[in-house]
């Protein structure tokens, strides 16, 4: 214990930094969220053929194997384009941005699918209605779709945020002081892995707790008209 | 052939030099997802009786440890048995540490099989529950005993209900096997890695990984399919008459 209070601070700042990859890699998901889900609902074949590979390709390969083919990849094809049209020097990709885009677009195909279902959940008289008192296409979307679209999309949101929250851990891998790289480099110059990773074990649950919590009562309060059988 | 292949910025020969490798890395990672499912859902099955049952004990006590083993990641549960068990001398010097506890294989059979137990845990517990009250007052009123009920009633249509998550779950495991190339196993990642690093690679080792894996969650998908078209027959829409409209097949 005491020992964990010696290292009090390279625990509190990986957890931030966990903490601001989850949000950051949330941000790009939930945008990819609704580009995919707008186009896997609209009438263009090419826009739904791409949002459906898409998907398939992101569900098909592991988080991991992707992480470390943008990290490693991307930084080769960028320094060779850069090279190549001699537009930019070496440049160095930094491992938080690889991190949470290769994060965010990942569970943007995840998101996307969420989205795709409440949005269908909607009845389409309701929306039929909104056209023909006029209204014009943005206000649809604010006025009937988005807020029931947020009641029908919690519950998969909710899911997809804490496998999200989780698989940042996977970016120690390639390096970034998160909360797993710190609290296994400091048991490894401990020589006591077991207490600091059960520390780092600890704080995401406490994490993955808070965000059950606070998404509950968000569900609460977005169904307070609905009837619950 | 030739020169389309050339066109492609891989070194393809240097793949296909190290393919027996590859397939040993598919084999590791097979090998390790399909036992710690197989294990982890013989566990699953009484922790979900458990949980569904209302037993005062027996429930919060599964509840808290699927609660527990949801709520952190795989590589830290993975990192917890294989890196932090070594720490306790006692562990150091019990029977389990030479043949087991010291192996990355075991230690990531083990976090994998507790951590896929916790998920099949709860999938099953909510297909029993969603069991129709009609079926279990059947069996009670025929005199089937709680334990009878279980095998003969809820377990069986339980189990199929539960495909379709199930097939979810299979490959989030297949997915989270990635994380034994962490602790120095050479599955399908761990080769790709390897391949990388050896010949100072950006991209031929992983995106090799990242077909491989493709095939799998595709077969896998595929399997499932076939599995639900057979056992969840009773659950698809049919035509009734034969002149009623041709409704699609639910997919």
């Amino acid at each position: 214990m005491d020992l964990i209070l010696e290292y009090k601070a390279q625990l509190v700042a990986g957890t931030l930094m966990t903490i601001q990859l989850a949000l950051v890699s949330l941000a790009i998901a939930l945008v990819f969220g609704l580009l995919g889900a707008w186009a896997k609902l609209s009438a263009n074949r090419a826009a739904q053929r791409l949002a459906g590979a898409y998907t398939t390709v992101v569900r098909g390969v592991p988080d991991l194997v992707l992480i470390l083919l943008v990290f490693f990849g991307g930084q080769v094809t960028i320094n060779w384009i850069g090279y190549a049209t001699g537009l930019w020097d070496y440049v160095e990709i930094s491992k938080f941005v690889a991190g949470a885009a290769t994060i965010g677009v990942i569970f943007g195909a995840y998101f996307t699918e969420t989205f795709r279902g409440a949005i269908m959940a909607i009845p389409r008289g309701q929306i039929e209605a909104g056209i023909s008192c006029g209204m014009p296409r943005q206000l649809i979307f604010r006025h009937i779709i988005w807020p029931q679209m947020v009641r029908y999309a919690l519950p998969g949101f909710t899911n997809n945020w804490l496998v999200q929250l989780k698989t940042t851990a996977l970016v120690s891998v390639i390096g970034l002081q998160d909360l797993v790289y710190n609290a296994f480099t400091a048991g490894r110059s401990t020589g006591q892995l077991f207490t600091f990773m059960a520390a780092a074990f600890v704080i995401y649950l406490v994490l993955t707790a808070i965000s059950d919590l606070v998404l509950r009562a968000l569900d609460r309060r977005y169904s307070r008209g609905v009837v619950r059988a | 052939m030739e020169t389309f292949l050339s066109y492609i910025p891989l070194d393809i020969a240097l793949i296909a030099e190290n393919f027996d490798r590859f397939l040993y890395g598919v084999w590791v990672t097979l090998n390790l997802t399909f036992l710690s499912l197989l294990l982890g859902g013989l566990l699953a099955i009484p922790m979900a009786i458990a949980r569904a049952s209302r037993h005062r004990v027996l429930n919060p006590m599964v509840w808290s440890y699927t609660y527990v083993l949801r709520g952190t990641p795989l590589l830290v549960q993975t990192y917890l048995i294989y890196y932090g068990l070594g720490q306790f001398e006692t562990v150091r010097q019990s029977w389990l540490w030479d043949p087991i506890l010291s192996s990355a294989w075991w230690c990531a059979l083990i976090a994998f099989t507790l951590n896929t137990a916790a998920y099949t845990t709860e999938l099953l517990r909510g297909a029993i529950v969603d069991t129709p009250t009609g079926e279990v007052e059947a069996a009670i009123a025929t005199g089937h005993s709680y334990r009878s009920r279980m095998r003969r009633i809820i377990l069986p249509s339980a189990f199929r209900r539960a495909i379709p998550a199930y097939s979810n779950e299979v490959i989030f495991m297949l997915h989270g096997s990635v994380v034994a190339s962490t602790i120095t196993l050479q599955d399908i990642l761990g080769v790709g890695r390897w391949l990388n690093g050896r010949y100072y690679l950006a991209y031929e080792g992983f995106i090799t990984a990242a077909l491989l894996y493709f095939l799998i969650v595709f077969a896998i998908t595929r399997v499932f399919r076939w599995i639900e078209r057979r056992y969840l027959r009773h659950l698809t829409r049919r035509e009734t008459t034969k002149d009623a409209p041709a409704t699609p097949e639910p997919t």
